[in-house]
């Protein structure tokens, strides 16, 4: 059997469902949470590259790379946040990150 | 079975078993461990797909920097996990039908999608040059803008992070750089006249 593109796009949906499932389940864990979302971009990004090889253009490759930064920018304020919020608070549930009344 | 559809599998079944183990495990710790397999496994594929600068590039950004900074801030706070569990079996339902329902849009548009007929015009085929050669020259020509913003993002969370996490505590006595530098023999020693067998 040929691995083609649609093996990759499976692949991809599988993981995005899980990031998806992940974010619900642990929905009073912010730390699983951001572990999900750096599931469902990296499933994101395996899309983008699957479909740059596919077609023999590297702008899905470089978009790859962008998502990549955003994703490593997006976790280093999230995590800093965090380790500000659990100083403040002495927790890092998010029933009681509530300051807003959102 | 050629050798490449073999290794798709391997990796393709342990990136979706370490994803779902994140998703699943009880002890943090575990999960960004098993976050970490996935990350390699995912740069395995990307390896096999021909993009090997994106792969060695997940090892060292996403292994070597976000989930070591996920194990970092999981273990620096004392908190206690085993209390975030609970609901977890009530909203067993709730995620597995939205799970299900994304699970279903997504392979409808995986499974039946069709190239379009005009495609874009698409960049120069990679040829005898490598992957990265011919990253780099997509992206420091036509991506230069978009680039610089990268970084300029980059140096915006570096500058968030650091001003989120710093703090200066009272009572700790710290170097006037400034202070030391405009000292001058007339501020810094003093003459006195000391009397005979009286000392100061």
């Amino acid at each position: 059997m040929d691995i083609g593109l649609t093996h990759y796009l499976i692949l991809a949906a599988i993981l995005f469902t899980i990031g998806i499932a992940g974010i619900i389940l642990n929905h009073k864990n912010i730390i699983v949470i951001l572990m999900s979302v750096e599931l469902i971009l990296l499933s994101v990004n395996i899309n983008l590259v699957a479909f740059s090889t596919h077609s023999g253009d590297l702008t899905g490759q470089v978009f790859a790379l962008f998502i990549l930064t955003v994703a490593a920018a997006e976790a280093a304020i999230g995590l800093a946040i965090l380790v500000a919020f659990y100083r403040n608070r002495g927790s890092i549930a998010v029933e009681d990150i509530n300051a807003l009344k959102g | 079975m050629q050798a490449d559809a073999v290794f798709f599998w391997i990796f393709s079944v342990v990136l979706i078993g370490s994803a779902l183990s994140v998703v699943l495990a009880k002890n943090p710790v575990h999960s960004v461990l098993f976050l970490i397999l996935a990350f390699v496994n995912a740069s395995g594929l990307f390896i096999m797909m021909g993009a090997e600068f994106l792969g060695m590039l997940l090892i060292v950004v996403y292994v070597g920097a976000v989930a070591v900074l996920f194990l970092f801030v999981v273990m620096l706070l004392d908190v206690d996990f085993t209390e975030f569990r609970q609901g977890f079996v009530q909203y067993l339902p709730v995620g597995g039908l939205i799970a299900l329902c994304v699970a279903l849009e997504l392979g409808y548009a995986a499974i039946g999608w069709t190239a379009s007929p005009n495609p874009a015009a698409a960049a120069a085929p990679a040829g005898m040059i490598s992957n990265t050669h011919a990253l780099g020259r997509v992206l420091y020509t036509q991506y230069f803008y978009f680039f610089q913003a990268a970084g300029l993002i980059l140096l915006t969370a570096m500058i968030g992070a650091i001003v989120l996490t710093l703090r200066h505590k009272v009572g700790v006595k710290r170097q006037n750089i400034a202070e030391q530098v405009a000292r001058t023999p007339a501020t810094a020693v003093e003459l006195r006249k000391v009397a005979s067998r009286a000392g100061l």
